[in-house]
């Protein structure tokens, strides 16, 4: 089984983005990395010009380079940054908005991301027909759907993939929610969203932890985490692991996972070190194996 | 022409939803020109107990409504399971056997079922789908057969203008009723508090997941456990929808995503008329029969007024939003 770093899917200053991405290229045990703008591209400027170095430094490192699109194009220039991201020579796209299959087509290399409505087989073989290599499936999927689905994808000969750690993304809007509760709008917005590297808590009134909102983006407040569930995804026939970056030290989250997919350790005891390299926040693994997503 | 004339133009399409056989009729008769509902089960995004059509009744709802120049839409916007496909199928084709106008979809492997099986059929894209801009619609166009798209609530008027114009379907948009804050078909908050979540199961914050209790003089509410809404005892406790609940952010305390509000954009039909939009929807299967009426009446007025270039009447609907409260959403863009 593959593992692929997701898009960093928080606002960090260019140089922590890019020393991110350095130690990933010289460290991690992974197999592909998705880079790029996902969740705004008013973020996207303050790094761009860090992008291709980046992408050459991870292929030094032995790791397949994906470029993501956003979550929710609507712009003129985000149409055309979309159109762009199949120029001659680029990586792999990988699309999270559908807007983008405008533009895919067999002879452009592109794979789905989990922000693509995957529910179904018939979805699955459609985007397959039009050439997708992979396809990353929804984090609110269940397992039963996950391992109908992955079969499918076996049968179509693409890659399937599910959402194994990090915070789950829940919803996108045209609204930015970081500025709304700065007091801001989404068009002057300070880029206060820089303020928090895992995205901002909400609260209940009960004080109980529940979501964390990212600019345009909310997320689940806990974070998921299927390590100890990797024979069981394996045999259903998933084929990669998608763990999605946070603060702390995610180089040894990937190293963690290494171990366990090579043998070298059993889940026992791994979600302890797994937490101890992340910031505090609950596990879980409710959308694909409980009632709720929060469980 | 003489300046100042009032202009005549086509009357915009109202669009409007009916949950049962008798909100269909009573929509008919109060002056709508489509409707749009659903099947009982799972295959809707309006999935409530008690609500929606079985296959006679859909059948007798057409009937009813053709027969006084009205058309039905059947909404099949839902994803459908895996391994579990041929229900939605299913949908697809009785809906076209009871005399549809369209089927409104969002699943691109059941829109390919759809144009494979009915491609003399009409398609419509629904609000599910989110397709937000020009190149989505037109992909969907091109490998579909779509003739007509909903636009996701998060769009502002200048946007909807541009997309008419590069595009060569038609658009509606929603006018009145509930408001998604999010991408609609990209939302799964309510499956992370409950499991029950409108793409699977066509469900949002659901009834079956709420929870009112008093605590030492407060009315709370809670979805899945979760707290929504604290409020006085004496005060109106909203229902607890989880976009539009009361949370802390850091220093920030209230409504983090939205306000308990709903959309009323009646002023701006003309507008919209003016940025190409074909039709008005009208949000709320769920709604009484008497709402349904009320509101179809008031909307057949103003597009009426609309037609004839005349002022729209001001709106008389704000009794019947929710929390009493009504906004123009996305389509002013301060409300980003």
């Amino acid at each position: 089984m593959d593992l692929t770093i997701g898009p960093l899917q928080f606002n960090w200053p260019a140089q922590q983005w890019f020393d991110f991405y350095a130690r990933i290229a010289d460290e991690a045990p992974v197999d592909r990395v998705v880079l790029g703008e996902l969740v705004c591209s008013k973020r996207l400027p303050f790094y761009a010009d860090r992008i291709p170095e980046a992408i050459e430094r991870l292929e030094r490192g032995g790791k397949q380079v994906v470029l993501t699109s956003l979550a929710l194009v609507t712009l003129p220039r985000e149409r055309r940054a979309a159109a762009a991201l199949f120029d001659d020579d680029a990586p792999e796209v990988e699309i999270n908005d559908l807007t983008l299959m405008r533009w895919a087509g067999e002879e452009q290399p592109f794979s789905i991301g989990p922000l693509v409505n995957v529910y179904n087989e018939s979805t699955l073989r459609f985007l397959a027909e039009r050439g997708a290599r992979s396809i990353c499936l929804p984090p609110e999927l269940s397992f039963a759907s996950v391992a109908v689905l992955a079969e499918a994808a076996r049968r179509e000969g693409i890659g399937c993939e599910v959402w194994a750690f990090g915070r789950a993304p829940l919803a996108i809007s045209g609204r930015c929610y970081h500025a709304r509760v700065h007091g801001l709008a989404k068009d002057s917005c300070q880029f206060v969203c820089d303020r928090d590297p895992d995205g901002l808590t909400v609260d209940t009134l009960d004080k109980q932890a529940f979501l964390t909102v990212n600019g345009v983006q909310t997320l689940s407040f806990n974070c998921v985490n299927l390590a100890g569930d990797i024979a069981q995804l394996a045999a259903a026939g998933v084929t990669s692991l998608r763990l999605s970056p946070h603060s702390g030290d995610f180089v040894g989250v990937t190293k963690a996972f290494r171990s366990l997919l090579d043998g070298n350790t059993d889940s026992v005891g791994v979600d302890v070190e797994l937490a101890a390299l992340i910031p505090p926040m609950p596990f879980s693994r409710g959308f694909m194996f409980g009632a709720t997503g929060a469980e | 022409m003489t300046p100042g004339m009032p202009t005549r133009q086509e009357r915009l399409e109202l669009v409007c939803p009916a949950g049962t056989p008798a909100s269909l009729r009573g929509a008919v008769d109060a002056g709508a020109d489509t409707i749009y509902c659903g099947f009982n089960d799972e295959t809707n995004a309006r999935n409530f107990p008690g609500l929606n059509f079985s296959r006679a009744e859909m059948a007798e709802g057409i009937a009813y409504a053709k027969a006084r120049g009205a058309k039905v839409l059947v909404a099949i916007n839902t994803f459908p399971r895996a391994g579990s496909e041929a229900l939605w199928h299913r949908a697809v084709d009785d809906a076209f056997a009871a005399g549809a106008h369209a089927v409104i979809l969002a699943d691109l492997g059941l829109l390919a079922h759809a144009a494979e099986n009915h491609p003399d059929r009409r398609l419509h894209l629904s609000v599910q789908a989110a397709a937000a801009n020009a190149d989505a619609i037109n992909f969907y166009a091109e490998a579909f057969g779509v003739k007509r798209v909903v636009l996701p609530r998060i769009l502002t008027m200048q946007e909807i203008a541009a997309i008419n114009r590069d595009i060569d379907v038609e658009t509606e948009v929603f006018i009145f009723g509930g408001l998604c804050v999010m991408a609609e078909g990209r939302c799964s908050l309510s499956s992370y508090a409950t499991g029950k979540s409108p793409n699977m199961n066509g469900v949002c914050s659901p009834a079956s997941h709420v929870d009112y209790r008093e605590e030492g003089g407060d009315l709370v509410s809670r979805l899945g456990g979760f707290t929504i809404h604290r409020v006085e005892k004496a005060a109106a406790a909203p229902y607890p929808t989880l976009c539009k609940g009361c949370f802390t952010a850091g220093d920030y305390r209230g409504h983090v995503f939205e306000d308990p509000v709903s959309l009323d954009a009646v002023a701006l039909i003309p507008q919209l008329a003016k940025a190409g939009v074909r039709a008005l929807k009208i949000e709320g299967r769920q709604r009484s029969k008497a709402y349904v009426e009320a509101v179809v009446r008031a909307f057949r007025r103003a597009t009426e007024a609309q037609a004839a270039g005349l002022p729209i009447p001001a709106s008389e609907l704000s009794r019947l939003t929710e929390g009493q409260q009504s906004t123009a959403g996305a389509y002013r863009k301060t409300w980003r």
